[in-house]
């Protein structure tokens, strides 16, 4: 049975690898800043204990005052879970560092998500519209789309 | 060996996407149907040339099938093929996946706006005599996804259609019931009127469609 | 005297008769062989997602039906999953047979339709895709039989499913898994030691397993390449910690394990609905919730396994009657992630095999 990870502790864990980091448990999630996530979830990949070679899901919400992009990530190996978020609060220019570096499966999520919320990702190595036209005006998941 | 870089993909891309919103441009308003054999029907009953009957009698048994299945309904479709509903009884068994040799086009399924660029193509590389077939909810209207950012409303805005087949999907039974409403108008239909037609639809295809990007 | 050759860009697609609906690449070729080769999609997008946020909880479920059409009554499953995680309501016991029966039964319909359009991609021109339409009918009546409907079932609802079994469902479908059998054992006569199909096959297209981890691939993609992860086991939702079933998992993850790997979970469901029906209890068959259900604020991902893959579905909730925002995590897309890796090198008569054999439905691909 997939155990879901207690926020607190892995992010105790990730704070201790990475003083001075903006790391927080919010409820079920561990929330870190946008332009740290690769590094996080490359430690996250690697760490003794935790070994999240797997991404399960990635994906962002709107909420009005912010954007938030949504990682599930499993480890095969140990049969455990946790959730990831963070956080970009500039609506026009949302940028996120993209973790294809660290899973490849993240590619063309992370691309949908630039295509349909408007968050760049730093660092993707292809990053273009994947589901609708170059040239279509706006990006429709946003809430203020009409 | 030349090796296309990464610009002239974006120039690609940018290429389809103008296709595309001037398509868009283009189908605000949808086409009428080709019904006008309705109107003449009693004429027609009267005076029938008896080439046109043996013409129409050979074209509505064989009709070569060309099925775009963006989506779902693409599944009863080819569920009517099968031994089950028997579409060949009807002489109807051929369907290739080539414009060029197709009698009907049947759309079976949602189209979007990024592939109605490439349904007009296929529309227009089929040869005259043709007939359109909507099949399914979402090729006559939009169906459940008419209120989407992406969706044609409705597929006679991007080509006339001759025949609608409601349905979500339609059994197999409607959509051969749907082919034989089909069968009724080619039987109907007469080689003068197919020539005004067909220079009706070359000259409105002219205006919304001038030819030199296909 | 040399010979001056130049790369040829050959569009596949999106009318195609083996691209499963409306997929394209641009795939660069140097003779026969693949050098590049990128996916282009979004042909049916059709925008569910943002759809979502304007239904009430129930009335998205005829949407997730139209996303993988070939397994609705798993996507059904899949959204309900996660619904009731999120809303915290219990199914009874006997909805919980009745959907693992469906699930199964899907999976089997399912399966069948990937194996047909494998072959046809193979170039044996629809014959096994009427043989396996035939088989797919008997389950498809079986499905009309329950909810009235031959391809978008609609049948689960959140807190259960929508109508109890009538009672010549199941006699009809003790019949059916005899039938089903006998016709399983004739497909892998006629295929399995076909050399055609082990010519083009063994060897092509081959997955390692650390990519197939790195690259989020799942369902037979993941199984086929040596990695024994099936949800049904690893984080067990419904009722699977109850059925005894193995794990068909193969070793090379070339194109004909794929093929090898459905074809053994087809079999393996077959033993899932015997024992599901010898348990069947009776009983409700939908939990009380309200026809407006306001799940709490909050948010819950639920993940099954689809006959494809690993389909997840993220919900956010803001207590009111309509998700705030519905994520649909798509397995078919992500298997199509490594394409490039599996096809440079082959010819492209080959890379035709290779998307067939990851079989992909393009409703859920671009949603």
């Amino acid at each position: 049975m997939t155990v879901a990870l207690k926020s607190e502790q892995t992010a105790s864990q990730i704070a201790a690898a990475f003083p001075g980091a903006d790391v927080k448990a919010d409820g079920p999630a561990v929330v870190v800043a946008p332009d740290m996530v690769n590094k996080v979830c490359a430690f996250l990949k690697s760490a003794p204990g935790l070994e999240f070679d797997y991404l399960q899901n990635l994906t962002s919400t709107d909420y009005l005052d912010y954007f938030e992009v949504v990682y599930h990530l499993t480890s095969l190996k140990h049969n455990h879970s946790m959730v990831l978020k963070t956080r970009c609060f500039d609506r026009n220019n949302a940028e996120v560092a993209s973790v294809t570096g660290v899973w490849r499966g993240a590619d063309f999520q992370e691309r949908e998500v630039y295509d349909l919320m408007g968050i760049k990702f730093t660092g993707h190595p292809n990053l273009k519209r994947i589901l609708l036209w170059e040239g279509f005006p706006g990006h429709p998941l946003r809430r203020d789309y009409l | 060996m030349e090796v296309v870089g990464l610009d002239s993909i974006k120039e690609l891309d940018s290429r389809e996407g103008q296709d595309i919103n001037s398509l868009i441009e283009r189908s605000r308003i949808p086409l009428p149907d080709p019904d006008r054999w309705l109107d003449e029907d009693v004429k027609r009953n009267v005076a029938m040339i008896a080439t046109d009957a043996v013409l129409n009698w050979g074209r509505l048994n064989s009709i070569y099938m060309h099925a775009t299945g963006p989506a779902c309904c693409i599944f009863e479709f080819l569920s009517a093929f099968t031994a089950r509903f028997d579409v060949a009884r009807f002489g109807w068994e051929i369907f290739r996946p080539s414009p060029r040799q197709a009698d009907v086009f049947v759309i079976a399924g949602t189209v979007t706006w990024k592939m109605a660029v490439q349904l007009r193509r296929l529309y227009d590389q089929m040869p005259e005599p043709k007939w359109v077939v909507a099949m399914g909810a979402c090729a006559i209207s939009g169906g459940t996804f008419r209120e989407s950012y992406s969706v044609v409303p409705g597929v006679n805005r991007i080509m006339p259609v001759d025949v609608y087949i409601p349905g979500c999907p339609p059994r197999p039974e409607g959509f051969l019931y749907g082919m034989l409403m089909l069968q009724e108008k080619i039987r109907r239909s007469s080689s003068k009127k197919q020539i005004l037609e067909g220079t009706y639809k070359f000259k409105q295809n002219f205006r919304q469609f001038p030819a030199g990007n296909h | 005297m040399s010979l001056r050759t130049q790369e040829l860009l050959l569009n596949v697609g999106p009318q195609h008769p083996s691209t499963h609906g409306v997929a394209r690449f641009r795939v660069w070729l140097d003779g026969e062989v693949v050098t590049n080769l990128e996916l282009v999609v979004g042909y049916l997008h059709r925008g569910i997602e943002k759809l979502a946020e304007t239904r009430t909880y129930t009335q998205v479920i005829p949407l997730t039906d139209r996303l993988d059409y070939l397994c609705s009554m798993s996507n059904n499953l899949a959204y309900c999953t996660a619904v009731e995680k999120l809303a915290g309501v219990k199914v009874p016991e006997r909805a919980e047979y009745i959907r693992v029966i469906m699930a199964e039964l899907q999976r089997i319909a399912s399966h069948l339709m990937s194996v047909g359009f494998l072959l046809n991609e193979l170039g044996a021109y629809y014959t096994p895709i009427i043989y396996c339409f035939r088989d797919r009918e008997k389950i498809v009546d079986l499905f009309e039989m329950v909810s009235g409907q031959r391809m978008m079932y609609t049948y689960l609802r959140i807190g259960g499913v929508s109508q109890d079994l009538p009672e010549e469902f199941i006699p009809a479908l003790k019949r059916l898994i005899v039938d089903l059998r006998k016709a399983i054992e004739e497909y892998e006569a006629l295929l399995s030691g076909n050399e055609i199909l082990i010519a083009r096959m063994k060897g092509v297209g081959v997955l390692s397993p650390e990519l197939a981890i790195n690259s989020s691939a799942s369902g037979p993609v993941l199984r086929a390449s040596g990695i024994k992860w099936d949800i049904r086991r690893a984080e067990p939702y419904s009722i699977y910690d109850r059925f005894k079933f193995e794990i068909p998992t193969a070793n090379n993850g070339d194109c004909y394990d794929r093929y090898w790997v459905r074809i053994e979970e087809m079999k393996q469901s077959l033993n899932i609905i015997e024992q599901a029906l010898k348990d069947l209890p009776a009983g409700e068959i939908c939990a009380k919730v309200p026809a407006l259900i306001r799940p709490p604020r909050g948010e819950a991902y639920g993940h099954i396994e689809a006959p494809r893959g690993d389909l997840g579905f993220y919900i956010v909730s803001d207590g009111s009657i309509a998700p705030y925002r519905v994520h649909i995590k798509p397995p078919t897309l992500i298997n199509l992630t490594t394409m490039k890796d599996l096809c440079v090198g082959w010819k492209l008569a080959d890379f035709i095999v290779i998307f067939g054999s990851i079989d992909v439905v393009l409703g859920e691909m671009d949603r």
